[in-house]
């Protein structure tokens, strides 16, 4: 369903993704490990057609993102990182909304909104403002809005940032569900994670990818192996 | 067109979602109001014409009008939802033109909440209300103009009062490229050709024959194509971000 080849994006002298390929189907849940600043982000907003890559290429269900913008994004469910929401508008509001920018309209729309709610048990707090929902539900609200519209591909950047863990394990499972019938990508620097709900893991490391398999194929424990291949931070500087 | 009219929505949705809408509004009655019958002496000039409200129009929307859209792409860029919005199955034209017209009608509500000056001079005397309307028309497109600068310098910055900043700026030459005491400064070395060259850029020029009463078609384009001109960089600035 996902197909990258040869992806590169500098931000000025700095080459944020640096040649990465790899390609993702339907069933496969794809846990995208690195430290921060590694590129995760960069890598998932090229995928979703936030940025144009500088070169390769990008497909979504056939269709290249660059050429094609809008027939791939309407097969992509995206939760950015931070779950930005439109905070002055209520859950409903904002699901509604989704909605319709997904196309969906009268009966077909409310049956999606409700499908979405009731996944991500949102139906206590319906009806109030985003700004003032705790972070779990805030969270929850912008992944409601990624499956909306049933995707066939999900784009997830770090979607338990900021949970608890009830919230952690709640987004796993549901993570660890979907991907039976989708193509999942998320990002994420816990390892129990992949461990969790991967069916692969991706390890990147300033741009490049530098190991990849079942986490059982990564060896263990998994945080000595990613240790071993990423370098810290602090001793690049 | 769909997606436009849903973009639209939920814009001017969150103007009146927030005290921003009522804010403003009050405050551009009472400007309104101030301008047109205290400082424009509405009253001493002894004709029933709203040559006092429509004259101080360039002036109110300088302020007025960036502050109205200044939130439009800032907001988006400092909240990230700019990310949601533009991975979202529409083209950034859609985005773009749905944003523009939220605050458009916006600015529309607002200035048809004038209404009492036009009862005012109805009842006072007998004003030329096609000259009237005229000048609402102008005034609308005046604002459009304004806007669609303001969503130009919104799209550049994240920071909302850097956005309001520029485009106060950006709208002042607009105005003074065809104000009066400016142009007569140019007099002494700049050939009148040029000076009427340079004025042709102004908003003054061109609202003035709406004041007049005259919907002139090269004013009419004017507006357009400063809009057109400013929602098409809008798209240049987002691409590039």
């Amino acid at each position: 369903m996902i197909k990258i080849e040869n992806l590169v994006k500098a931000f000025g002298a700095k080459r944020a993704v640096d040649g990465i390929s790899f390609s993702v189907e339907r069933g496969e849940v794809v846990g995208f490990l690195g430290p921060n600043g590694s590129g995760k982000s960069t890598t998932m907003r090229m995928i979703t057609g936030y940025y144009a890559p500088d070169s390769g290429r990008v497909s979504v269900g056939g269709h290249d993102v660059v050429d094609s913008p809008l027939e791939a994004k309407r097969l992509i469910g995206y939760l950015p990182e931070n779950a930005a929401a439109y905070s002055d508008m209520t859950v409903r509001g904002f699901l509604e909304f989704a909605a319709e920018l997904r196309g969906l309209s009268g009966g077909a729309k409310r049956t999606a909104v409700g499908r979405a709610v009731e996944r991500c048990f949102l139906a206590s707090v319906l009806h109030q403002s985003i700004d003032t929902l705790s972070k779990g539900y805030r969270h929850r609200t912008c992944l409601a809005q990624a499956l909306i519209h049933e995707p066939e591909v999900l784009v997830l950047d770090e979607p338990t940032d900021g949970l608890d863990p009830n919230q952690k394990h709640e987004v796993r499972n549901l993570i660890k569900e979907l991907g039976k019938s989708k193509a999942v990508v998320f990002s994420t620097h816990i390892l129990e994670e992949v461990d969790a709900s991967c069916t692969r893991a991706i390890i990147i490391d300033r741009g490049r990818i530098v190991a990849q398999g079942t986490p059982d194929e990564l060896g263990r424990p998994l945080d000595e192996v990613f240790r071993r291949l990423t370098i810290p931070d602090t001793a690049t500087k | 067109m769909r997606n436009i009219l849903t973009i639209a929505k939920r814009e001017l949705g969150s103007y009146f979602t927030s005290p921003v809408a009522y804010v403003f509004l009050v405050i551009f009655l009472l400007l309104t109001g101030f301008f047109t019958f205290t400082a424009g002496q509405f009253f001493e000039r002894g004709e029933a014409s709203l040559a006092a409200f429509f004259g101080w129009h360039p002036w109110l929307y300088l302020v007025l009008v960036p502050a109205v859209g200044m939130r439009l792409w800032a907001e988006e860029r400092r909240a990230g939802t700019i990310e949601l919005l533009l991975t979202m199955p529409i083209t950034p034209w859609q985005a773009i033109a749905g944003k523009f017209l939220a605050s458009w009608i916006f600015l529309g509500i607002a200035l048809a909440l004038t209404f009492p000056v036009v009862i005012t001079a109805n009842v006072l005397g007998s004003p030329d209300n096609g000259m009237v309307f005229t000048g609402y028309v102008g005034s609308l497109f005046l604002a459009g103009a304004y806007l669609a600068v303001t969503c130009l310098t919104s799209a550049m910055t994240r920071n909302q009062v850097v956005a309001f900043i520029l485009s106060v700026v950006a709208c002042l030459f607009l105005i003074l490229a065809g104000f009066n005491p400016v142009t007569d400064l140019m007099v002494r070395w700049a050939s009148p050709a040029f000076i009427d060259t340079v004025a042709a850029f102004s908003v003054v020029t061109h609202f003035d024959g709406f004041q007049k009463g005259v919907i002139d078609g090269r004013d009419l384009a004017y507006f357009l194509s400063v809009i057109g001109f400013a929602l098409f960089a809008t798209s240049i600035v987002l691409r590039n971000r």
